[in-house]
């Protein structure tokens, strides 16, 4: 493409956001702030989640279809294990070894069979995601369960300028989400657990060649993205609310965030997922039937102008 | 099959060609038999359309046509109807999948947008909503719109292959199925549009089963053998040369993105089809029709009876209805999504090739044990 091409097509976007970034200060600056904030934490819900689907990916060439649903499970076990203990710590954590433990258990008894088939293993996960949830509507019912924030983070923040204020909890997601991106970060890049994951995104058989156990890396990765999709769960517990649908929900943004932002890049993931939680939250507070278009015109842009994600690079 | 049947035509045409040129200075007869040959050629590129036909076509086609006279409207019309409706959609993924190596989740959403289209342009209980046209206008409006949003669909995923398509047309579906679900203006949202109903034409009125089964029975035949035809024809071939090498057919000349987009385009004119049959047959459409879940069921409609043969789709497609319709009857109705799902996992873990795979595995098991047993007969004294 021509470099007058591309300065048109940034011109292009950049020109309505910026119109409508001084229009929405202009027009009412508390809304516009807080539609930010709430955008910005729904993504930091769905890096959390879409990190682990890429994780996935990125080593397996597993598209985990079936992510959602362990995003389900992981949401449900926190909510019945923090509402009995009442701590959330604890919640998390079971969400997290609940989502991890399925989700390794998927790794050893299914698609250690299957390596190499991805349209197989894909259609695999679409099975599972689909007998996983009625299991699990079968178990605990249709009604919603929202998981209560827990003490410290209950009621708002105040005295914010310009919004006044702010609930407290999904402040906090802000940082948690910042910090699990940057554990992941230091995990992939600077331990040697991570530097064998991404060797084996590079090259699996070479990795295999090294002497290195890679199913062991398989099924640890696996139970990691897994157990990551389990955490989001708890996390989107006190969020948003539990209740069967969700899980195609967050399926849907994981599929987006990625695609959006480059498959098998965790760096990707944070950026697909503030594109999409800042634009799908803007879209409601000033457009609510048409949210979705928003989400829809990002993903066609990306796929027409980089057909692998903003940071995506060719397999 | 396809490949060795094209490059065999492939040589024959340029063997043709290059008798056909003649050859001076040889004698009558040769020019004589080289052209016989020729026309042989010719006879067996075109055969006969009756040629093709078994004994097991017939009988399909006998027992399909007499089915409603001896089943009960019941019958005729949830299982017979219903299953040929969900088989031209399921025909489209076929195509897409099993010939073109691209699993579109989105071939739901085509039928969708046809259905939607129908109710908008056409008329149904939404007074203020639907445009009330007549359904001669407004099928063909529905099926074009259709056609368009399934090139756009393909447009977009071609870009990208294999799992990736799978994960694009997942999102597009269900971008759709949000927007019928929080549009109000034109999508008329939860609710969507109830009354839609087949026509009356020259007195027959195809609300009825057995019109209506009909009805879907030609739409359905009608497709099944375009896509034969499609098939063998030399796009078709094409296509099917690109699923398998797409390299290759770049390097032999052949423009591997308009194939594609060609094929997402044709398998929307399937989907639509199926998808106007379908808001006929159930009298509404709903963002439901367009959810996940049905976005997969299409899937496993077409994974279950097998994407190697345009069939599979419609023994898929009545397998599922049967599931559906007396799952009520096996267990819980509300378990009914375990039961399909349980049945995808397991012929997804199994047969990869669906109930089609199953059956010729069967058929080949039989068959060579047979000679074995006849070539050996007492294998056990050496």
């Amino acid at each position: 493409m021509s470099r007058i091409w591309k300065a048109f097509w940034i011109l292009a976007l950049a020109l309505p956001l910026s119109v409508f970034l001084v229009w929405g200060i202009w027009h009412n600056a508390k809304l516009f702030f807080i539609t930010l904030l709430n955008g910005l934490t729904l993504a930091s819900l769905y890096f959390i989640v879409a990190s682990g689907f890429t994780l996935v990916f990125g080593l397996m060439r597993n598209v985990n279809l079936a992510h959602g649903s362990l995003y389900l499970l992981g949401g449900y076990v926190g909510y019945f294990v923090g509402a009995k203990t009442g701590y959330f710590v604890l919640a998390l954590a079971a969400g997290f070894v609940a989502a991890a433990f399925v989700g390794l258990l998927m790794q050893v008894a299914i698609f250690r069979f299957m390596q190499g088939q991805d349209l197989r293993q894909t259609m695999v996960t679409i099975g599972l995601s689909i007998v996983i949830a009625d299991l699990l509507l079968w178990a605990i019912g249709a009604q919603v369960h929202q998981l209560s924030a827990p003490d410290g983070l209950a009621g708002p923040l105040r005295d914010i300028p310009l919004i006044t204020a702010y609930s407290k909890y999904r402040m906090a997601l802000l940082p948690v989400g910042i910090a699990i991106g940057v554990l992941l970060w230091l995990f992939l890049n600077r331990t040697r657990v991570g530097m064998m994951i991404r060797a084996g995104v590079d090259d699996r058989a070479m990795l295999a060649a090294t002497g290195i156990n890679v199913n062991l890396v398989f099924a640890a990765t696996f139970a990691i993205g897994a157990g990551l999709a389990g955490l989001g769960g708890v996390i989107g517990a006190v969020e948003l609310s539990m209740v069967p649908g969700e899980d195609v929900r967050l399926l849907l943004a994981s599929l987006i965030v990625v695609i959006v932002g480059g498959m098998g890049s965790v760096v990707g993931a944070a950026v697909g997922a503030t594109i999409l939680g800042v634009a799908e939250t803007y879209g409601l507070a000033y457009a609510p039937t048409y949210s979705v278009v928003f989400t829809f015109v990002i993903l066609v842009l990306v796929l027409a102008f980089r057909p692998r994600g903003i940071l995506g690079q060719a397999a | 099959m396809s490949a060795v049947q094209w490059r065999n035509a492939m040589n024959a045409g340029a063997g043709r060609a290059a008798l056909g040129k003649g050859l001076p200075g040889r004698g009558p007869g040769v020019s004589s038999r080289a052209k016989g040959a020729g026309d042989e050629i010719v006879e067996r590129q075109t055969p006969s359309m009756w040629a093709a036909v078994r004994a097991r076509h017939v009988v399909v086609l006998a027992f399909l046509l007499a089915f409603p006279f001896f089943a009960t409207p019941f019958l005729t019309y949830q299982i017979g109807a219903q299953s040929l409706a969900l088989g031209l959609i399921a025909l489209s993924l076929t195509f897409l999948g099993g010939y073109g190596g691209m699993i579109s989740l989105a071939q739901m959403t085509v039928a969708g947008v046809a259905g939607y289209m129908l109710a908008i342009f056409g008329a149904s209980g939404e007074a203020t909503l639907s445009l009330g046209w007549s359904w001669w206008i407004a099928v063909p409006i529905a099926i074009a719109i259709s056609m368009l949003a399934g090139t756009f669909v393909g447009w977009l995923s071609v870009r990208t292959e294999g799992i990736y398509t799978i994960m694009i047309t997942l999102a597009v579906g269900v971008a759709f199925y949000y927007l019928c679900l929080q549009n109000y203006s034109v999508f008329n949202g939860f609710q969507g549009f109830q009354r839609v109903y087949a026509p009356t034409l020259l007195g027959v009125n195809f609300r009825n089963p057995v019109p209506f089964y009909f009805l879907a029975l030609a739409c359905a035949l009608g497709g099944y053998l375009l896509i034969q035809y499609v098939l063998r024809a030399p796009f078709g071939v094409a296509l099917q040369g690109i699923r398998d090498n797409p390299r290759r057919m770049n390097a032999l000349g052949f423009h591997v993105t308009a194939h594609r987009i060609a094929a997402y385009a044709l398998a929307a004119f399937l989907a639509a089809v199926g998808g106007i049959l379908l808001v006929w047959y159930n009298g509404l459409i709903t963002p439901n029709s367009v959810g996940t879940s049905w976005l997969i069921n299409v899937l496993i409609i077409a994974v279950l009876g097998g994407m190697k043969h345009p069939i599979g789709a419609f023994v898929g497609a009545v397998i599922f209805v049967l599931l559906q319709t007396f799952a009520i009857d096996l267990i819980d109705r509300e378990r009914f999504n375990l039961v399909v799902g349980g049945v995808f996992l397991a012929i997804v873990l199994f047969s990869p090739d669906g109930l089609l795979g199953l059956w010729a595995r069967l058929r080949e098991r039989i068959s060579t044990t047979r000679p074995q047993a006849a070539l050996h007969p007492r294998r056990s004294k050496p």
